[in-house]
């Protein structure tokens, strides 16, 4: 427990003084979004690594807490951080009430389900055009404030978005160190086994749903507050895919993982950017190898093939 | 701990290689266009003309001797992507203005970074609400969504064909359309019989034309870009209407009579005069710059322009123009922008002022017809 | 509400939902010799009518030769995306497929980018484009070959299943693989002909759909994903209830744009289906089966 806590001191101290090493470059801006997309992918591993349920949907929830927030800010004059917590015990309530059906389906069933609510919840965002601006989007969205500091530049955001990751990070470890933890793991590994041993599964696996959810509206609010601009395009099928592949990436189960998932899957395209109109080839080439050679995620592929360079490294000097 | 020092190595490398890139004494100007996604057919004819008008500007001696460079990056039609790269030009390549980037939600998504950091940007998108009201530091080229809604309105006025039907795609360029469509209808006494949507990616519209066919309307207006309405037109010959069919000038290049065959035969719409250039009278004031940005793209490009490249050759012009009067740092090219008069470029004739950063009157647009798989003007 | 509306739209809703039907076959087959939903499905849909397109517009190959190569070089491409990116995986885990798959179609689509270009192109119909007039309904020529080539891939494959050798070893492999790998059949090969086969199929939708649609470079993302609906729909079947379930969607989405709101009709379509998985969590036509522990 002491090394985890050690760990995660260490993973705090880093993200803090990462800043010092930008002085305010648009990457700042980039890793505003590493942080929001570390929120998501985690919340997103919670339900998949740690409970065994895929959700196609999960963009959705990002959304929703996106427009809450906006709409509630923007339109009708809220203070933002009441909005924030408003947004995401609505869409908790929602998705633990859908969460009873919904987790009733297995396997694929479950994936069409949880990708079909999403693309309804899309759908909504371009047809009420009266609430949400439509396709064209909701701009005029207060930045958030505490007292006399306004959260308006990256290098503020920053540390904005990383002290709700960090903390997201320190709840999902204890979550997965907690009784909760072990009893999803159980479900994940043998859902009767689970029933069998006294662990409500349904019930557990719509609670990890529904608080999945609430910390990807966090994550939307979060998105909106900073973006001042939302359109119902950022919350389509695609990033929902993008979302379940930072989590693979990254290493199923693994917090840390979701973290490095996040982070390669929003700075490669920066990397790749210099490739011209090859880099959605690299993108795609990437995904595969990664996935060839490092079935177990990054949190296990790259120690993995630390130590491989180290053995080939031995060798030569045997040799 | 390992995994997070690569991670940090990457960030790190990815720094040191994007502030290499400056050289000396150059005008340094940002575009944002998006030259892959669903908004290439903009992005891709904008980034072409961009850096085709930078070339020549160069050619015949630069701004003041000095020359220009300018900075392109793809947002692939993505907000987020484009308020990134926004914040990049500004940050890293210091550049003094923007032009693009080339969706409204984009330029939506970005106005808050310019007006922020103060540097000015010059959109190449059609919505009204980019500069209305009106941002100090907004501006745009592409005509208004509202001025072809005009236009078609007084065209159907004036042929007394006042009950309409309209179709809109689902999307940020639909959506606006259809706000300024059913917000204008009423001033010009026209009355909307059906208002119907699609998707941006459907393949299919007979079921709403069916409900259209069903209502009494003397019109369809169409509001969408390649390939839809070219799918709607073929849909509307499959099911016999005889309505005569308006489109947006989203679909004003050769494409679309391409993709929409013998189906596009007698549809109207309102289209920038790049389209029908050389049909202009010698008098027209546009009709230098308009030839000479045709011959110019069919040079450089071997293909032909269309009235989306215009956008960004005007928005570089005017930069241009700006840094010529005034000079090169951002507050002063953005109060000469504000105070171009009389710029006769591509889509129209800019006159921009202290309450007006889109510059543009409906005389931007003519009404076109397509007769034998080209353009001609209606009288 | 008239009954030559409704006849439209339900003449519309089945001819866009055979296509449907079309693609989620192609998914359905790979789904039960493999156990892997393949995200890149829609991808060789694209192939086809990209592949058709070029064979006939820069290589001048006349329609009916066209057809055949285009077909061809998506099975291979098929072929090579089972050799290369599927069997060499270490942990075939289904989650790990799944994102091998998305990988390949983004691979997939950057390539079809780069080498053809962005635009959007036109493919002439089949045979003419004279509307065809059924009881007040308009339907074109190529609806008919549509409906019709569907029929027959149908019927090629229900008799692939049930009367040929190898089909038989695939239905073995769907209903379980380690005891088809016991009674001595080559499972490595069952794979790599679910890929050949539902590549082919995929090529053939984009093929006839083409006239139709247009194609693009990301024409397949749509159709990709109504394809696998309708195969969940149909209870991962290749046969009759995916294509059910493919019309089902088709008429579901044209009559939900027709009668209600255009806006929402992929909604009210979601919406349904939905309510469908609800009532009956083991799919629309699956029984329900004791849980094995």
């Amino acid at each position: 427990m002491k090394k985890e806590l050690l760990k995660f001191a260490a993973f705090a101290l880093l993200v803090m003084l990462m800043p010092l090493a930008f002085k305010g470059g648009y990457l700042m801006n980039v890793l505003v979004f590493v942080g929001i997309n570390t929120m998501l992918s985690i919340a997103l591993n919670l339900l998949l690594g740690y409970a065994g349920q895929i959700s196609l949907g999960h963009a959705g929830f990002f959304g929703l807490g996106a427009y809450l927030s906006g709409i509630l800010t923007a339109s009708y004059g809220w203070n933002a951080w009441l909005a924030m917590p408003l947004a995401a015990v609505t869409v908790g309530i929602l998705a633990y009430l859908i969460g009873f059906p919904i987790l009733k389906l297995k396997g694929h069933y479950l994936a069409m389900a949880t990708l079909g609510l999403g693309i309804i919840i899309y759908i909504v965002f371009n047809e009420t055009v009266d609430l949400t601006g439509g396709p064209s989007g909701l701009s005029g969205i207060p930045n958030l404030a505490i007292g006399g500091l306004r959260f308006d530049s990256d290098v503020k955001n920053y540390y904005l978005v990383w002290g709700f990751t960090l903390a997201t990070v320190l709840f999902a470890l204890n979550l997965a160190n907690s009784r909760v933890g072990r009893a999803l793991r159980a479900v994940h590994d043998s859902e009767v086994a689970a029933r069998v041993v006294g662990v409500n599964s349904r019930l557990l696996k719509v609670q990890i749903f529904a608080v999945s959810a609430i910390f990807s509206s966090l994550a939307g609010s979060l998105y909106a507050h900073t973006m001042t601009f939302i359109s119902p395009a950022s919350f389509g099928f695609n990033f929902s895919v993008e979302l379940l592949t930072m989590v693979v990436i990254g290493g199923l189960g693994s917090i840390y993982g979701s973290f490095l998932g996040a982070a390669l899957l929003t700075l490669l395209p920066e990397f790749l950017r210099a490739a011209h109109d090859y880099d959605i080839i690299i993108y795609g080439a990437l995904l595969m190898v990664m996935v060839m050679f490092m079935p177990g995620g990054l949190v296990r592929g790259v120690p993995e093939l630390y130590r491989k360079l180290i053995k080939l490294k031995g060798g030569a000097d045997h040799a | 701990m390992k995994k997070i020092q690569i991670v940090c190595s990457f960030i790190m490398l990815s720094l040191v290689c994007s502030t290499i890139s400056f050289a000396a004494d150059t005008i340094k100007i940002g575009a944002l266009f998006s030259v892959t996604g669903p908004a290439s057919f903009l992005g891709g004819p904008e980034r072409n003309t961009a850096q085709m008008v930078v070339d020549e500007i160069n050619k015949a001696g630069g701004v003041k001797g000095r020359k220009l460079e300018l900075i392109v990056y793809d947002t692939a039609g993505d907000a987020t992507k484009a308020v990134q790269l926004a914040t990049k030009l500004i940050k890293n390549d210091k550049v003094v203005a923007i032009v693009g980037p080339s969706t409204s939600g984009e330029s939506m998504a970005v106005i808050p970074v310019a007006e922020k950091e103060h540097i000015p940007l010059v959109s190449c998108a059609a919505s009204i609400k980019i500069t209305e009201p009106v941002k100090k530091w907004v501006f745009k080229t592409a005509q208004n969504d509202a001025l072809a809604v005009a236009k078609i309105y007084e065209h159907l006025q004036k042929i007394k064909q006042t009950n309409v039907a309209i179709l809109t795609v689902s999307d940020g360029f639909g959506s606006s359309g259809r706000e300024q469509l059913k917000a204008q209808a009423e001033k010009h006494g026209i009355k909307i019989l059906s208002d119907d949507t699609y998707g941006p990616k459907d393949t299919d519209m007979t079921a709403q034309l069916t409900k259209i066919r069903g209502s009494q309307a003397q019109a369809v207006i169409v509001w969408g870009t390649n390939p839809g309405p070219a799918i709607i037109a073929k849909n509307a010959r499959q099911l016999g209407i005889k309505t005569p069919l308006y489109m947006s000038h989203g679909v004003s290049s050769k494409k679309f009579i391409e993709l929409a065959g013998d189906a596009s035969e007698g549809l109207r719409l309102p289209s920038g005069r790049a389209l029908v250039a050389d049909m202009l009278p010698k008098s027209d004031p546009q009709k230098k710059s308009l030839l000479s940005f045709l011959k110019d793209y069919q040079n450089h490009f071997k293909a032909e322009a269309d009235t989306f490249g215009g956008h960004a050759w005007d928005a570089v012009m005017l930069v241009k123009n700006a840094i010529e009067k005034g000079g090169d740092s951002p507050a002063a090219i953005r109060d000469q922008l504000e105070k171009t008069r009389n710029f006769s470029g591509i889509s129209g004739i800019f006159n921009f002022s202290e309450s007006d950063h889109a510059g543009l009157t409906k005389d931007a647009f003519v009404m076109i017809e397509i007769k034998n798989k080209d353009w001609m003007i209606v009288k | 509400m008239q009954f030559d509306q409704v006849l439209q739209y339900a003449l519309s809703g089945l001819s866009t939902g055979a296509i449907y039907a079309l693609i989620g076959i192609g998914f359905s087959i790979i789904y039960n010799a493999t156990g892997i939903i393949n995200f890149a499905q829609g991808e060789f849909v694209m192939l086809g009518g990209m592949l058709t397109l070029f064979f006939l517009e820069l290589l001048k190959v006349p329609i009916w030769g066209a057809i055949p190569c285009a077909i061809a070089v998506s099975t291979v491409a098929g072929l090579l995306f089972e050799r290369l990116a599927i069997r060499p995986l270490r942990q075939p885990t289904p989650i790990n497929l799944v994102i091998i798959t998305i990988g390949g179609s983004i691979l997939i689509r950057g390539l079809a980018m780069l080498l053809w270009g962005k635009d959007t192109h036109a493919l002439p119909p089949f045979s003419g484009d004279e509307p065809i007039a059924i009881g007040g309904a308009t339907i074109l020529p190529q609806h008919l070959w549509i409906l019709g080539i569907t029929i027959v891939i149908i019927a090629i494959n229900k008799f692939y299943f049930y009367h040929t050798i190898s089909g038989k070893a695939m239905r073995a492999c769907a209903y379980n693989r380690r005891a088809a790998g016991l009674v001595g059949i080559d499972v490595r090969r069952m794979v790599l002909f679910s890929f050949i086969i539902s590549s082919a199929m995929g090529a053939v939708a984009g093929i006839i759909v083409a006239p139709l649609t247009m194609v693009a470079y990301d024409m397949g993302v749509m159709l990709g994903l109504k394809g696998f609906c309708a195969a969940i729909i149909g209870g991962m079947s290749s046969g009759i209830a995916t294509v059910v379930g493919g019309l089902l969607l088709g008429v579901l989405e044209s009559l939900g744009a027709g009668l209600i709101s255009s806006g929402y009709k992929d909604a009210i379509a979601f919406i349904i289906l939905l309510l469908l998985l609800f009532l009956r969590p083991q799919g629309l036509f699956g029984k329900p089966e004791s849980e094995r522990v």
